[in-house]
């Protein structure tokens, strides 16, 4: 028992389980032909029909109340009354991604066979359409009444938490954000708060809405599909679960005090101390490597920050350009190329980031805090 | 159809017709009759009569309505809106957004107020229409109906979203708890650290004409979000004016527009 609870705490921790989730992201979402051969030679479309949503769901409690009914920390944070909806998302988002990708996968058989997709109704066929009034009224009804029941239920049973009078002399620790802003809380580990707090938001809004402009793709418009859209799909999911919910279901229940990382089955800790001794890619540079004194001038002190921060975000739209990214350039023309882009090495900079940090105990590329400007 | 109009009407549906036939009822609701008794036209008639129905089309595909293609989301997420609005309006017969009373007036509307479930119903619908709106946004995107001609409506979606999460942030703070002073600490703090608006962010100290200092301590982003150096009464009475009324006169404005728009860019979307 300890023993697995013990693994389970091991792999939970994001130096492996994010590992985990790259190696197999792309298998499970192939962005290309190559990938996606993979992904059908390891029979992973399987996780799509009815027997592995079984199988997954079944896991997935069979864990859950493993973990409510052996262990006293794990039932406190998951039965916090405001971790609820992050519970529910354990559940909801992987049963809504089956939802589409089944009726994706379905769609594209049909497409292969030269049918119309599954949604397809002939609009000059009166049979075909139906009438809001009662057809529409009575689906909106059940929905409505459906969701004031959960909702009064939900009300009932759970009491709406209140802590002790705002004390500004004395704060909790940890001090979590609002659940659906921890991703950007997760972020101020690897980036200094000017870019995982105002940057990144903003560049994730823009990035959205830079969507239906970016994707010039016709096909896949109002229907659920994939092997049309392997790419577009593969890269949003990856922002969205990749990233956004795999780090609010961090942040919710696996970060303790201090911001420190906690298995699922750990003690929060507040004693918990992790050494870390991080450093500058300055010092990483002229004092690790080249055995010498910082140099006194900012400028040349973070040299190679600016020479690796600059490739990154000039060289290598070029060089992708080039390469991998060739047919986006024909397709996309310059200006959407570019935005595209670097929104693209924008997500990238974080995964990237965290192993920087994993790997070489990387603080900052940049670090000039004399001018708060820290990358 | 044709079948159970042929048929004789029982006794309660004569009961119903003559209801809905009365001169009070025909005056309220134009279409008269008794709806399960409506034929084709009327049906029609019903939805476009209706203020509230003819945000609807009066007739769609088939896929439309099914649970499988939009999973309600939209509207789930503008159900819990409405929630949201009464529950809201009725906690603020009941809270005073000052320091001095706020606290006390979360315990009594918990212990006091009979059929005390607002603040409850308030806290869940908020986490409900939070999660709701990102996985509309989750079904848009995998259905492929941000591309044309409906890209500007996913911009509104989008502008939607940000608003949604406003709201739900600034309502956080009120409960002037430690949990509500902290979060609302560890975000806005992160205003310091805008570049050029933030004290405490890139370029700062480029923001100075001669000797006066324009962003400092005192004046940069964060103090805006604060209305002061620290998360105080001032701050509260800020952030409840942007919950209670700045942010949804906002947003159902861009709801009206997501909403205008659904319809003008030619329905649910389906494939052609
Ligand atoms: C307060 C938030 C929102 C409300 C109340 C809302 C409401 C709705 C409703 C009722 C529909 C009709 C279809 C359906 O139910 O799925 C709809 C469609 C749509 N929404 Fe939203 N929405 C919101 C946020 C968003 C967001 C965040 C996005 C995307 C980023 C978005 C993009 C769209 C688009 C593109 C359509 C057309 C979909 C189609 O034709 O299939 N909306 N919205």
């Amino acid at each position: 028992m300890d023993f697995i609870k013990d693994v389970i705490n091991r792999v939970t921790d994001p130096t492996i389980s994010f590992t985990f989730l790259l190696a197999v992201f792309f298998v499970i979402f192939p962005p290309n032909n190559l990938l996606l051969r993979l992904n059908r030679k390891l029979g992973l479309d399987k996780l799509w029909t009815d027997a592995g949503a079984i199988i997954f769901f079944g896991l997935l409690t069979i864990f859950m109340i493993f973990g409510v009914t052996s262990d006293e920390t794990f039932r406190t944070v998951i039965t916090k009354p405001d971790n609820v909806p992050i519970v529910l998302l354990l559940y909801i988002v992987p049963f809504l991604l089956w939802v589409c990708m089944k009726q994706g996968l379905a769609n594209d058989a049909r497409t292969l066979n030269n049918e119309k997709p599954e949604e397809y109704s002939d609009p000059d066929d009166l049979d075909s359409q139906i009438l809001v009034w009662p057809d529409l009224i009575y689906v909106e009804l059940i929905a409505l009444v459906l969701c004031s029941v959960v909702l009064i239920v939900w009300g009932v049973l759970l009491k709406a938490p209140l802590e002790e009078p705002a004390n500004i002399a004395d704060s909790p620790n940890p001090s979590k954000a609002p659940w659906y802003f921890l991703g950007l809380q997760e972020m101020l580990v690897y980036f200094d708060p000017w870019l995982a707090g105002v940057v990144f938001p903003t560049l994730i809004i823009v990035g959205l809405m830079a969507i239906p402009y970016i994707d010039l793709n016709k096909k896949g418009n109002g229907y659920y599909s994939f092997a049309e859209r392997k790419a577009e799909i593969s890269i949003f999911l990856f922002g969205w679960l990749g990233l956004w919910v795999y780090m609010v279901i961090l942040g919710t229940f696996l970060r303790g005090p201090n911001w420190n990382f906690f298995g699922p089955f750990e003690k929060w800790d507040v004693h918990k101390v992790l050494v870390l001794n991080n450093i500058n890619l300055s010092e990483l540079f002229w004092v690790k490597i080249g055995n010498q004194a910082l140099p006194q001038n900012i400028l040349l002190r973070e040299l190679p920050g600016f020479v690796v921060v600059g490739a990154y975000l000039l060289i290598m739209p070029a060089l992708l350009a080039k390469t991998v990214l060739k047919s986006y350039v024909d397709k996309l023309g310059l200006v959407r190329y570019s935005v595209f882009v670097i929104l693209l090495l924008s997500m990238a900079a974080l995964p990237i980031k965290m192993y920087l940090r994993w790997t070489l105990n990387l603080k900052y590329l940049i670090a000039i805090p004399e001018y708060f400007l820290n990358v | 159809m044709r079948k159970r109009q042929a048929k004789r009407p029982g006794i309660f549906q004569q009961i119903g017709q003559s209801v809905g036939n009365n001169v009070i009822v025909r005056s309220i609701f134009r279409t008269g009759g008794l709806p399960v008794n409506w034929d084709r036209r009327q049906r029609m008639m019903g939805v476009l009569n209706n203020v509230f129905l003819h945000l609807h089309p009066v007739r769609l595909p088939k896929h439309a309505v099914k649970v499988k293609y939009t999973w309600c989301m939209g509207g789930l997420s503008f159900f819990t809106f409405l929630v949201l609005t009464i529950t809201g309006i009725l906690l603020m017969f009941y809270y005073r957004p000052t320091a001095e009373h706020a606290y006390m007036d979360m315990v009594d509307i918990g212990e006091q107020v009979p059929l005390g479930i607002m603040r409850e119903i308030h806290r869940w619908g908020a986490h409900l229409m939070v999660l709701s709106v990102w996985l509309h946004m989750f079904r848009v995107f995998m259905t492929g109906s941000y591309k044309p001609p409906r890209e500007f409506n996913w911009v509104v979606g989008v502008i939607l979203l940000t608003l949604t999460l406003l709201l739900s942030f600034t309502g956080y703070l009120l409960p002037w708890d430690q949990l509500a002073i902290w979060a609302i600490t560890v975000g806005t703090n992160m205003g310091r650290a805008s570049p050029f608006l933030g004290y405490e962010g890139p370029g700062a100290t480029l923001m100075q004409i001669g000797d006066v200092k324009l962003v400092h301590p005192a004046a940069d982003a964060a103090f805006v979000l604060k209305a002061g150096r620290f998360v105080g009464e001032a701050t509260l009475l800020r952030f409840y004016v942007l919950h209670c009324i700045g942010l949804p006169f906002i947003i159902m404005i861009f709801m009206a527009v997501h909403f205008w728009r659904v319809r003008k860019d030619g329905g649910i979307s389906g494939p052609t």
